[in-house]
C-alpha cells in the first residue's frame, strides 16, 4: 500500500489537537478578561451584561443545535426519499 | 465617452464561447468580463439608452451608482467563474455561464420595468442549462422544478408591470413601494412576490436548496453570484424601507442556520448560507436609512464573493473526489491543503472575522438595526451571525477537510481552479482590510462608516470565538448531531410530495368512480335486453317483437285507422 509511507498528519497526533485547544482555550479567557479592561461602547442595554457577546454566542449555538438534532426526529427522511 | 451597453462585452464573450475553441476561446472568455468592467469605468451616469414603445418611454440602459455597483460586482463574479471553469470541455456551459452573466449585467442596468423583465426570464433561461449540464437524472428533474417556478416570478413580474402601467401610465423602474390604492396595490404586490421568489423568501426558497446543489462543480458557482443578487438589488431599487422586509429577513438570516446544521450536502449547507445572507441584505433593505442600504449592497458584494469562494473550494473537492457529502468526507487537508486554506479564508469571510470582507459589510446592517431601535431584530440577527460561523465557517471547513479520515487520497484540483479561489481569497482580505478604498467606494448613498473600532471588533471575536467554543465543547460531549445521508424535508415537500400525492389519489378516485359509473350503465343496459329476451325459445319476449314486420304494420294501420274513426265521430259530437 502505497499510504503506508505517508507521514501522519498534523492533526491525526492527538496531543497536537490538545495543545491547539489549550491556545484556543486561552484566547477565550483572554477575550473575556479584556471584556473588563476595554470600555466598550454600549449601544443596547443587554450589552452592559458582562461578556454579553460571549455568552449569547454560546448559549445561541448550543441552543441551535439541540433544536437542529430535535428537527432531524421529524425532518429526517432516507437519501433516496424523492427519487422512490 | 466611447461606451458600449454595459451587457454587450460579456454577450460577445459568450458568442466566442460558441464559436471559437482552445486558447483563443479561453483568451476571448477570460477579457470578456475584464472588458466590460474597464467598460463601466468610463460609462456615464444618467439614460444611456432610450426609446419609445407603444406610447410607453422605456430606458433599456440607465446608470446609476446602485447599478454600477452591482455592475462592477457582476463582472469580477463573472470573470472568477470563468477562471474557474476553464478546464472544462463542454462549450454548453461555457455559453450559459456569460450568457447568464450579461443577463443579469442587463438586469441591473435596465432602467424600465419592460426591460428588467426580459433579463428577469432570460437569467431562468441561461442558467438552467448549468444544472443539466451535470446529466444526471436529479439535476434533470430538479432543473425543471428550477426553470417553473423562475418562470413562474417572471409571469408575475409581468403582470404586476402591466398593472403599474396602465396605472401610472409609466413603466419606468423607480421605488414601487407598497402603499397604493385599488388595482396599483395588486401590481406592486406582484412585482414584490416576483423579486421575492427569485430572493429566496420563505416557502419560496426551495429552488435554490434544490437545484443549486444538482449543477455541476462550476455552475454553482456562477448560479450563487447572480440570480439572488439580482433580486437583492431589484428590491434596494423598488422597495427600500418597506418594514415588512426586515421581518422577512430575518426569518430568512435565522431559520436556514438549522438545516444547515443537519444537512449532509455540503453544498447544499452552503445554499441553505446562501439564504440567511440574503436575510441580512433584506433586513437592511427593509430599515432603509443609508447606512442600512448601504449595508446590504456592501454585503451583496462581499457574500458574491465568499460564497463563490466556499463554493468553488466545494466544487474542487466534488471535481477531485466525487463525493460532496460530509458523511463520505473528511481528513482531506493532507492532499488538498491549498484548498483547506483556501476554503478557510472564505469560511473566516463568511463568518465575519476582522479584517476579513464579511465583517466590514455585516456589522453595517447590524448598526443599523441598533440605531433605528429594531431589538429584537438585532438579537436574531446575532444570533444568525453566531450560526453562520457555526455551520460554514467551522462544519464546511471541518467535515470536509478535518474531522475523521475519510481515507480518501487525492490530488489538489487543476490550477485555474486554484488560481480563481486565490483571486477570490485574495478579495475578501483586501475588502476586509481597506474597506474604504475599495467596497466602500463603491456604495451609492452618502454616510460615513468605519467598522474597526475597538468595540465592535471585541465583540464579534467574543461572539465568534465563543460560537467555536460551543462546537468543540458540544463535539467533545459527543453531542454534535453527526453527519447522516439523508433528505431532509423541507418547503418542496409541499410540491414534491404532498401535491404529487393528492393529485394521485384525487385523480385516482376520480378515475375509479368513473370506471365504476361506466361499468354499472353498461350491466343494466345488458340486463334491459336480457330481460326482454326469452333464451330458452330463442325469441323476445314482447308482443310486437315476435310478430314480422308485416303483421305489425297492419296492426298499427288498424290502430290509427281506429282512432281517426273516433276523433271524425267525436268532431261531430262537439
Amino acid at each position: 500500500m502505497a499510504e503506508q509511507h505517508e507521514p501522519s498528519g498534523f492533526f491525526d497526533k492527538p496531543e497536537n489537537i490538545r495543545k491547539m485547544l489549550k491556545v484556543f482555550y486561552v484566547i477565550c479567557g483572554l477575550l473575556v478578561v479584556a471584556d473588563f479592561i476595554v470600555h466598550r461602547h454600549i449601544y443596547h442595554d443587554w450589552e452592559k451584561i458582562p461578556a454579553f457577546y460571549a455568552i449569547y454566542g454560546f448559549v445561541g449555538c448550543v441552543v441551535l443545535v439541540i433544536i437542529a438534532k430535535e428537527m432531524r426526529k421529524v425532518l429526517m427522511r432516507g437519501e433516496d426519499y424523492y427519487d422512490e | 465617452m466611447n461606451s458600449v451597453i454595459p451587457f454587450i462585452p460579456l454577450l460577445l464573450g459568450a458568442l466566442a464561447a460558441i464559436l471559437l475553441r482552445g486558447w483563443l476561446r479561453n483568451i476571448l472568455m477570460l477579457a470578456a468580463p475584464i472588458a466590460g468592467a474597464l467598460n463601466l469605468m468610463g460609462i456615464e451616469h444618467g439614460v444611456f439608452w432610450s426609446m419609445e414603445f407603444m406610447g410607453y418611454v422605456l430606458e433599456p440602459v440607465r446608470v446609476d451608482k446602485l447599478s454600477l455597483m452591482f455592475g462592477y460586482l457582476f463582472h469580477l463574479a463573472s470573470f472568477i467563474a470563468v477562471v474557474y471553469a476553464l478546464h472544462i470541455k463542454d462549450t454548453v456551459q461555457h455559453v450559459a455561464g456569460l450568457a447568464y452573466a450579461a443577463s443579469a449585467v442587463g438586469a441591473v442596468f435596465a432602467g424600465d420595468l419592460l426591460t428588467l423583465f426580459v433579463f428577469w426570464e432570460l437569467l431562468a433561461l441561461t442558467s438552467v442549462f448549468l444544472i443539466w449540464a451535470r446529466k444526471t437524472d436529479r439535476a434533470y428533474s430538479s432543473g425543471f422544478r428550477y426553470l417553473i417556478i423562475q418562470v413562474l416570478s417572471g409571469v408575475l413580474l409581468l403582470a404586476g408591470l402591466l398593472i403599474l402601467a396602465q396605472v401610472n401610465n409609466s413603466l419606468l423602474f423607480n421605488q414601487i413601494s407598497l402603499q397604493h390604492e385599488g388595482l396599483a396595490q395588486i401590481g406592486a404586490w406582484l412585482i414584490f412576490l416576483a423579486f421575492g421568489i427569485k430572493c429566496a423568501f420563505p416557502f419560496m426558497h426551495n429552488w435554490l436548496t434544490d437545484a443549486y446543489p444538482e449543477a455541476t462543480p462550476t455552475g454553482t458557482v456562477f448560479l450563487a453570484s447572480f440570480t439572488t443578487k439580482v433580486a437583492v438589488y431589484a428590491f434596494a431599487r423598488g422597495y427600500p424601507g418597506e418594514e415588512i422586509l426586515i421581518w422577512i429577513g430575518v426569518s430568512m438570516a435565522c431559520f436556514p442556520i438549522f438545516f444547515a446544521v443537519i444537512e449532509n450536502d455540503l453544498r447544499r449547507v452552503l445554499a441553505y448560507s446562501l439564504i440567511n445572507q440574503i436575510g441580512f441584505m433584506i433586513v437592511g433593505i427593509g430599515i432603509g436609512t443609508a447606512i442600512a442600504l448601504n449595508g446590504a449592497v456592501a454585503h451583496a458584494f462581499n457574500d458574491v464573493i465568499f460564497k463563490g469562494l466556499l463554493m468553488m473550494s466545494m466544487g474542487a473537492v466534488l471535481h477531485m473526489t466525487g463525493k460532496i457529502n460530509g458523511s463520505e468526507l473528511g481528513g482531506l487537508y493532507k492532499s488538498m491543503p491549498k484548498t483547506t486554506i483556501l476554503c478557510i479564508v472564505g469560511a473566516a469571510s463568511i463568518s465575519a472575522f476582522p479584517l476579513f470582507s464579511g465583517f466590514v459589510s455585516k456589522s453595517m446592517i447590524m448598526a443599523a438595526a441598533v440605531a433605528e431601535g429594531y431589538d429584537v431584530v438585532w438579537l436574531l440577527l446575532l444570533f444568525a451571525a453566531a450560526g453562520v460561523f457555526h455551520h460554514a465557517g467551522v462544519k464546511i471547513p471541518y467535515f470536509a477537510f478535518f474531522a475523521h479520515d475519510s481515507g480518501i487520497r487525492t490530488t489538489e484540483p487543476p490550477k485555474n481552479m486554484l488560481i480563481a479561489m486565490t483571486i477570490a481569497a485574495v478579495t475578501c482580505v483586501v475588502i476586509g482590510t481597506f474597506p474604504a478604498q475599495t467596497v466602500y467606494a463603491l456604495l451609492p448613498w452618502e454616510h460615513d462608516y468605519n467598522p474597526y473600532d475597538m468595540t465592535h471588533v471585541l465583540t464579534q471575536l467574543q461572539l465568534l470565538f465563543f460560537s467555536a467554543l460551543a462546537f468543540v465543547w458540544l463535539n467533545l460531549k459527543n453531542m454534535y448531531p453527526p453527519e447522516l445521508p439523508s433528505t431532509n424535508l423541507d418547503a418542496d415537500w409541499l410540491y414534491r410530495k404532498l401535491a404529487p400525492n393528492v393529485v394521485k389519489r384525487v385523480g385516482g378516485s376520480v378515475y375509479g368512480a368513473y370506471g365504476r359509473f361506466e361499468k354499472s350503465v353498461v350491466t343494466s343496459i345488458k340486463q334491459v335486453i336480457q330481460n326482454s329476451y326469452d333464451a330458452e325459445s330463442g325469441q323476445p319476449k314482447g308482443y310486437f317483437a315476435r310478430l314480422w314486420p308485416i303483421e305489425t304494420m297492419v296492426v298499427w294501420v288498424a290502430v290509427l285507422l281506429s282512432i281517426y274513426l273516433m276523433l271524425y265521430y267525436l268532431h261531430d259530437l262537439l
